[in-house]
């Protein structure tokens, strides 16, 4: 038993993790990685929503009849979401500011609607709010890998802490602007995807076109 | 008149949902294999903006706003609490509204559109479209012209992401950057190729 919620919890990080393998809930892993403290933020609420979410539905998945059973998790999601929103707006206003409508976008973040759906459903609330923890971890790893790397070379500072002095104040480090725009986003998800992969080659996709190599003479 | 142009161009170019902002990226990541489906969701995503966005203006002016209850005698209510709840009740909804109106009405349209609907209720673009409509305080004509400019900018991403990865299929990509890492940084570069439009003032 200890042992199967062990893998619950551990399995999404790498193995099965959500963004890199599942393509669930990208839509805001880019947007707010320009600095690591709105990705760690950002991390916590949606692995508060996961968990709970997921725990609540698991709770109700026998009184919820299969028609309407989108409506009514959507409904839970939304109650929940509106919780952190106010949290955030009460205890870290800068931040919520930044994030701005990327709070409430977690109502549609795939990841919580996918385990809803995939695990929830069919699963007791223990195991259901562990899953949720752990996916919710999972697209946090991510989420801070990509916000480390943005925030240390696109601007030398983690948590607005410098680490490598920039040429402006006087320092070494001449800053990679690229990084805190946009577009980096793509590529260091890409690249991360590529590293991923390469570690565990089982996840690599197959080919729909094999490339005709031409025999020596 | 001239400040809905500048805002529909803003919209659909300089600030595109797909690539600056980023929404609706799990679908727009998973259904872009094929043009001919890309374009049917583009087209269902423009329809879904164009009344959802306006209708939760309405929504917000109406009933959720401080002071929009005054029509009703309550002139010291505060609702905007419930807004993320509504918007997304509104959107699901319209989109099983629409499902049923086509199918009734329109069977051809709804054989072309009718299975990227359901995908819809959970695409960001659509809920992000209302909450920017919420966060920069647009009027209902303002707000129309948003709902349509930002679906059309969005079918526009996915059908130009659409025909890069029709091509890219025959290239010779590593295997760890097979099929999701390629298209992650194919959409990178589309996303650069757009930021040259934010020089554009109107």
């Amino acid at each position: 038993m200890a042992q199967k919620r062990r893998e619950l919890l551990l399995d999404p990080l790498v193995d099965n993790n959500p963004i890199t393998l599942q393509v669930l809930g990208i839509c805001s892993a880019l947007a707010v990685t320009s600095s690591l403290k709105v990705a760690m933020v950002m991390a916590i609420a949606v692995t508060a929503v996961t968990a709970f979410s997921s725990m609540f539905i698991s709770m109700l998945r026998n009184h919820i009849p299969g028609s309407i059973r989108i409506i009514v998790q959507m409904v839970i999601i939304a109650s929940l979401v509106i919780l952190v929103d106010q949290v955030l707006k009460a205890y870290a206003y800068e931040i919520s500011k930044t994030l701005s409508v990327f709070v409430g976008l977690i109502i549609t973040n795939c990841i919580v609607m996918g385990r809803a759906e995939a695990f929830a459903m069919k699963n007791p609330p223990i195991e259901s709010f562990i899953d949720g923890v752990g996916n919710g971890a999972g697209y946090g790893l991510i989420l801070m890998l990509v916000g480390f790397i943005r925030e240390l070379f696109g601007s030398g500072s983690l948590f607005g802490i410098t680490i490598l002095p920039t040429v402006n104040n006087g320092g070494w480090y001449v800053p990679n602007g690229l990084l805190l725009l946009p577009p980096s986003a793509f590529f260091v998800i890409g690249l991360l995807i590529w590293a991923f992969r390469s570690w565990k080659p089982e996840q690599v996709e197959e080919r729909e076109y094999e490339i005709q190599t031409v025999e020596a003479h | 008149m001239e400040g809905l142009v500048s805002l529909a161009v803003k919209a659909i170019f300089v600030e595109n949902m797909a690539l600056s902002f980023f929404l609706g990226m799990c679908t727009f990541i998973a259904v872009s294999k094929k043009i001919s489906t890309a374009i049917g969701l583009g087209i269902s995503v423009t329809i879904v903006q164009a009344i959802t966005v306006p209708a939760n203006n309405l929504l917000l002016n109406f009933l959720l706003k401080p002071g929009a209850l005054s029509w009703a005698g309550f002139s010291d209510v505060d609702l905007t609490f419930l807004g993320l709840i509504s918007y997304i009740g509104v959107i699901a909804a319209i989109v099983q509204i629409l499902e049923m109106v086509l199918d009734k009405y329109f069977p051809p349209l709804y054989n072309a559109l009718g299975i990227f609907l359901p995908l819809i209720t959970v695409n960001c673009a659509i809920l992000g479209g209302s909450l920017f409509m919420v966060e920069r305080d647009y009027d209902f004509a303002e707000a129309a012209t948003y709902g349509v400019s930002s679906g059309f900018g969005w079918a526009l991403a996915i059908t130009a992401m659409a025909g890069v990865r029709e091509k890219l299929k025959y290239s010779d990509i590593p295997d760890g950057l097979q099929g999701l890492g390629i298209t992650f940084i194919t959409a990178g570069l589309m996303a650069m190729a757009f930021m040259s439009f934010s020089g554009v003032k109107l």
